[in-house]
């Protein structure tokens, strides 16, 4: 499953993140591969808003496509 | 004292002063701790090939030195290199950073401790921290970072009296595990400590410095210093409660398109009100008719009379219609300052409140549309200010291809506030049904071109990926000094490309060149667009200032129809001379030439079709028939747009994040 297809509200465990430079941004943030994040927002064709604890980050519909996640926590 | 690692950036130190870095994420309060040290006694100086300032002052015997808000020091982009170098070079680093966000935070903090350089943190924003509800042992973060940890209330000034006695019991801290064996291999290699870690982590530009291979072990050493991160937050944060605020609500309203809308059509609303009307209007009827043309012009030119005659050819340089001494200057001071300045302040309110990466958000499906990303939306808002200004800050998307893009449309389509008062008083006049034809004309040629442009050029926009900080007021000293230092930056920088401007269309005003161009154009201007002759020197005016072209049409005696052609044909054609100066400094010779050619093209091209199209519709030509006109526009927009699907299907795609 991956990280477009999530829900509002919803928990996850980010499972992998295409691009060595994208994940270093990540890490920089404080999301890992292995972390669980909270899908906070998801904009209607939009980017998809994720949070792990008070940090938010707004990742473009593209990439979240990319993104490796197991669902439901 | 440490030999300087900044290459270019001149700083008179004192012998023997200890060089005092200020270093934080973004949005942190550092600056205010920088005047707080500084007092009054601040230089800026731009770092060499950015358009950064980076602000230095004495704090006794030693200089304390401010470094751009980031999030890491690698080389993501120019705040970071700037950052790397800065922090490289120097004795002691007082690290900022944010209670309320520690586990974002403590990333840069670990990385600047890995460096080897004594730290002193101050542990900032404790009230605000306290307000939702976290708690920080500032004792065992101290402990575990191995440096002194200072809480402070940056605002209230709580906490500077300690932090001033604490200052030089800065020292290296306990470092991420593993690193120090890996980094004594190196140092034999690299000079410095700070330096040999950064080539582990890859940095090419350190790399090149000392002739060696960047490391590959980046990612490796920035998870371990993640799982440091995280492991010390665990041991001193205490959240006790969660609170959702009304900034919380707020910002989640600003990202929905349903509540995002309608907030950001309210934020442009103001924005228009206050710039579009109060500055354009009062303000600049004050600085440019009272001031520049009433006073200072007449000065000027008395002045220089004295010396050479006005119809000589260097006085036409001097003093004449477009002189360097008198138009460019009024120009740049009367007309373009305060509308500079009014732009910049509502995008560092924007910036300083946390809306602006919100907007990014809110937008970015739009602009991902037309080959930009969220990110594209602050080139484009400027754009509405001054197109030189929008474009120098083109430097701040994330990858060429986006540049690109966003600097061609922003030559082709979008008005600046020059023009668009002009623009929107002739169109008050005409109707609501003509103001229709004229916006969606020129929103349908800025989605076609940048839908052509994103499937023609090869690649993809990068994606959007940001942090959105937590919604809160802005502070007003931090968006004035904002706004001054950009406002002032931009005028600098553009002051010599108007002037140069001025110079070479004084230079085609007295050698004929300016006639003869208004000739070639005129057969075109009349049989292809069905305007009068004298239309084609309002277009060339155009070239001079955006706001001429416009204002040589309200001298014609059009119907409608013609007014909206030559309003089409003007928004479209070449960006003002100085606009053009900055695409030829800013990219490559063929590119610029491109795009000034295709504006030509372009201009002419949908001009012509909309004069063409009415004259189809109304055989009569009695009463113009609009509707059709714009729906042939959006017809034609939908045949491109769905033409640029299909191909971009055929298309491999490779994916540049950013």
């Amino acid at each position: 499953m991956t990280l477009d297809r999530m829900k509002r509200g919803q928990r996850c465990r980010i499972l992998s993140i295409p691009s060595e430079l994208i994940r270093a941004q990540a890490l920089r943030f404080g999301i890992a591969e292995g972390e669980v994040v909270t899908c906070c927002e998801v904009i209607p064709a939009g980017p998809v808003v994720i949070s792990k604890n008070r940090q938010e980050i707004a990742i473009g519909r593209g990439l979240a496509r990319q993104i490796e996640v197991e669902g439901s926590f | 004292m440490a030999h300087c690692h900044c290459p270019g950036l001149k700083i008179e130190a004192p012998a023997g002063a200890r060089r005092i870095v200020l270093a934080g994420n973004p949005n942190t309060g550092k600056s205010v701790f920088f005047n707080h040290f500084t007092g009054m006694y601040v230089d800026v100086s731009n770092y060499p090939g950015t358009t950064l300032d980076i602000s230095y002052g004495r704090y006794g015997s030693d200089m304390v030195i401010d470094t751009p808000g980031v999030y890491g020091i690698s080389s993501f982009n120019d705040e970071e290199r700037i950052a790397r170098d800065i922090i490289l070079s120097a004795d002691l680093v007082l690290n900022v950073v944010s209670a309320a966000h520690l586990e974002r935070d403590l990333f840069l903090t670990q990385q600047i401790i890995d460096t080897g350089v004594p730290v002193i943190v101050a542990l900032n924003m404790m009230d605000d921290a306290k307000r939702m509800g976290i708690e920080v042992d500032v004792d065992r973060l101290s402990q575990l970072l191995g440096v002194p940890v200072i809480p402070t209330v940056a605002v209230k000034k709580e906490g500077f009296d300690r932090l001033k006695a604490e200052l030089f019991n800065a020292r290296p801290g306990q470092a991420t595990p593993g690193l120090e064996e890996e980094l004594n291999q190196l140092l034999n290699r690299v000079g410095s400590r700070g330096e040999a870690l950064l080539v582990l982590e890859g940095d090419p530009v350190i790399a090149a410095r000392h002739g060696c291979e960047p490391g590959t072990r980046r990612e490796e050493i920035y998870r371990r210093r993640r799982e440091r991160v995280n492991e010390i937050c665990q041991q001193v944060v205490r959240e006790t409660s969660r609170s959702t605020g009304v900034a919380a609500t707020l910002g989640r309203w600003m990202i929905k398109p349903l509540t995002g809308v309608p907030i950001l059509f309210l934020a442009l609303w103001a924005m228009y009100k206050a710039i579009g009307v109060f500055i354009a209007g009062t303000v600049v009827g004050i600085t440019e008719e009272t001031i520049m043309q009433g006073i200072y012009e007449p000065a000027v030119r008395q002045f220089v009379e004295q010396f050479i005659p006005q119809s000589s050819i260097p006085g036409t340089i001097l003093i004449g219609e477009f002189g360097l001494l008198t138009m460019t200057v009024t120009y740049l001071l009367g007309l373009l300052m305060p509308l500079v300045v009014g732009f910049y302040f509502f995008l560092s309110l924007f910036e300083d409140s946390g809306y602006l990466p919100r907007i990014a958000t809110l937008v970015d499906r739009l602009l991902t549309s037309i080959g930009l990303n969220g990110r594209g939306v602050i080139p484009i808002i400027l754009g509405f200010g001054c197109v030189t200004m929008a474009t120098i800050t083109t430097r701040l998307l994330s990858s060429d291809r986006e540049r690109k893009i966003a600097i061609f449309l922003l030559g082709l389509t979008i008005p600046c506030s020059a023009q668009l008062g002009v623009i929107a008083g002739m169109l008050a006049t005409l109707g609501p049904q003509y103001l229709a034809l004229y916006a969606l004309v020129i929103f349908s040629v800025l989605v076609m071109a940048g839908t052509l442009l994103s499937t023609l050029l090869p690649g993809k926009s990068a994606d959007l990926f940001i942090d959105l900080p937590p919604l809160r007021l802005p502070r007003l000293d931090n968006v004035l000094k904002k706004t001054g230092t950009k406002s002032y930056h931009f005028l600098k920088e553009a002051a010599p490309l108007f002037a140069l401007g001025a110079l070479i269309i004084s230079i085609f005003q007295v050698t004929g060149i300016l006639e003869f161009l208004q000739n070639l154009l005129a057969p075109l201007t009349v049989g292809w667009l069905n305007l009068p002759r004298e239309a084609a020197t309002a277009f060339i005016m155009g070239i001079v200032r955006r706001d001429f072209g416009a204002a040589g049409l309200t001298d014609l005696a059009l119907t409608p129809l013609q007014t909206i052609v030559a309003l089409i044909t003007i928004t479209l054609f070449v960006p003002c001379i100085a606009s053009i100066l900055v695409i030829f400094k800013e990219r490559t010779k063929k590119e610029a030439l491109f795009i000034w050619g295709s504006s030509w093209v372009a201009a002419f091209l949908v001009g012509g079709l909309v004069a063409q199209l009415a004259r189809l519709f109304s055989p009569a030509g009695d009463k113009v028939q609009v509707l059709p006109v714009i729906l042939v526009f959006a017809a034609l927009t939908l045949a491109i747009v769905g033409m640029c699907m299909f191909l971009r299907r055929t298309k491999p795609t490779t994916n540049i994040p950013g």
